[in-house]
């Protein structure tokens, strides 16, 4: 076992990109994200970690910067957040379909205006159908572990995408707790060098995103599909191969907390997951039989282990800290389709959004929703949608 | 660094240029740059200029133009400090 470090969300984002020796790191500067490349700064100019900081005049030109270097063969970093990713967006789309391995942070901040640093997971949403794998941690120990994994499942050939990480600013990204960095040995052991599927170094000629005829173009996005599908299979393999490392059991797509014998089934994603976890055994302390499915990786979207949890529950709800404005919120829309996509019997399945723009949501707002939520399924009387909001607290 | 190359299973949007991969171009040309070699002074400024690569200048012979790809955009006779280059209509 390697050390013991109290560090915070983004540190812990940064440890594991060291861990990962990372060739390259190109970033802008951007609250909330900043600390985790000011750590790799520090770590580089500290002589404690081999690679080459990129500085950059804007998020565009940072992931440009990591793409280039990671054609030519280097394993990369950045990690930015809100306005910052959605002005990277354009080049967030390139590296997906370039098919080529590249590990980013997002540390997630409200989209302005208005202005505003809280987190929600708006930022993070708005990445939905670029062709990256997307996951988000609940803790800081989460936040490393996902990230050293990422830079296995970017280089496994069967996925060969970039893969980013989500955390929430501040909440996780500015607070501390304990995360266990396992040893430099057999991380470089079970991380191997650096793979990819093709090199432009110039030693050869080649050419990228040359004119494609429209078929050859919708079978590079066919592809792109079936290795977000066998991308599935590669993170459960991945997290169970780390866990022998880790110390710590794996748990592939998705958490399941208290969720097997749930005849109600919560669904969320980040951090307040936490908070639900706790309103959960309160729950059960009042004897509701609820359960919590937690999204660890968003793409590949868990369709059928979701619908292995739900198939049995009489309710499901679904908290999103997002939403696509004229319709709901973005893991509910999943979950819903995940769940049909298998069976015509539909559970009671509820969309509450809430905590956008940072506001917060705590262990007691869930159980007030989650004892409103049965109460509607039991007298069938289902609001399907709600927008829960409160002031203070 | 060490980098290992494996091929994936699917696609890659990757391709090698090669001349006349969209058939011979010359074809498209209005206008076709004609070289005045006496007065060329060797700068190699329509050389470096030219977008599709097929133009060369020799020390000896001065520049000599591939018509069966250049496509008469007119680049180099705009570059040319002193024109020696000048671009005529095709019959």
């Amino acid at each position: 076992m390697g050390l013991k470090l109290v560090l915070t969300g983004n540190y812990s984002i940064a440890y594991a990109a060291k861990m990962a020796r990372v060739n390259v790191v190109a970033a802008y500067p951007i609250t909330p994200q900043t600390s985790i490349v000011e750590k790799l700064a520090e770590l580089i100019e500290g002589g404690e970690l081999d690679a080459v900081m990129i500085r950059v005049e804007s998020e565009h030109s940072a992931l440009a910067a990591c793409f280039g270097a990671a054609l030519a063969g280097a394993r990369v970093f950045t990690a930015t957040s809100s306005q910052g990713l959605l002005y990277m967006h354009e080049m967030v789309h390139w590296a997906s379909r370039a098919r080529i391995p590249i590990v980013m942070g997002i540390v997630t901040r409200t989209l302005g205006p208005p202005w505003n640093i809280w987190p929600d997971h708006t930022d993070y949403m708005d990445q939905r159908d670029t062709g990256w794998v997307m996951s988000f941690a609940v803790d800081n120990q989460e936040a490393f572990d996902l990230t050293l994994q990422a830079f296995k499942i970017s280089e496994d050939p069967r996925v060969y995408l970039p893969v980013m990480v989500g955390i929430e600013g501040f909440i996780l990204g500015h607070t501390t707790m304990p995360v266990e960095i396992p040893d430099q040995s057999a991380v470089d052991e079970w991380l191997g060098p650096r793979r990819q599927p093709y090199v432009i170094d110039g030693s050869d000629h080649l050419a990228l995103g040359n004119l494609a005829s429209p078929e050859d173009t919708e079978e590079f996005f066919m592809d792109i599909q079936n290795a977000m599908e066998e991308a599935k299979k590669v993170i459960a393999e991945v997290d169970e191969e780390y866990s022998k490392i880790a110390g710590r059991p794996s748990m592939g797509l998705v958490e399941c907390f208290k969720c097997e014998d749930a005849k109600y089934l919560a669904v969320s994603m980040g951090a307040w997951s936490g908070d639900l976890k706790e309103a959960i055994l309160q729950l059960r302390d009042e004897g509701f039989d609820v359960g919590l499915a937690r999204i660890r990786y968003y793409r590949p979207f868990p369709a059928e282990q979701l619908y292995e949890r739900a198939r049995g529950a009489k309710g499901v709800v679904v908290f999103d800290r997002a939403i696509s404005f004229g319709s709901a919120g973005p893991i509910f829309l999943d979950t819903l389709a995940s769940i049909a996509r298998y069976s015509r019997k539909t559970p009671y399945v509820k969309n509450v959004v809430a905590g956008l723009g940072g506001v917060n949501i705590t262990s007691e707002d869930f159980s007030k929703i989650i004892r409103k939520f049965v109460e509607e399924v039991e007298s069938d009387a289902l609001v399907p949608f709600e927008w829960y909001h409160r002031r203070g607290g | 660094m060490r980098v290992v190359v494996e091929p994936s299973r699917y696609k890659i949007p990757l391709a090698r240029p090669s001349i006349g991969v969209a058939g011979k171009t010359g074809s498209w040309r209005l206008e076709r740059p004609i070289v005045d070699n006496n007065a060329c002074t060797r700068c190699f400024l329509c050389e470096i200029h030219c977008p599709v690569n097929v133009i060369r200048v020799e020390p000896e012979t001065g520049v000599s133009i591939n018509y069966d790809y250049c496509k008469g955009c007119g680049l180099c006779a705009d570059v040319c400090p002193v024109g020696a280059i000048k671009m005529v209509p095709e019959e």
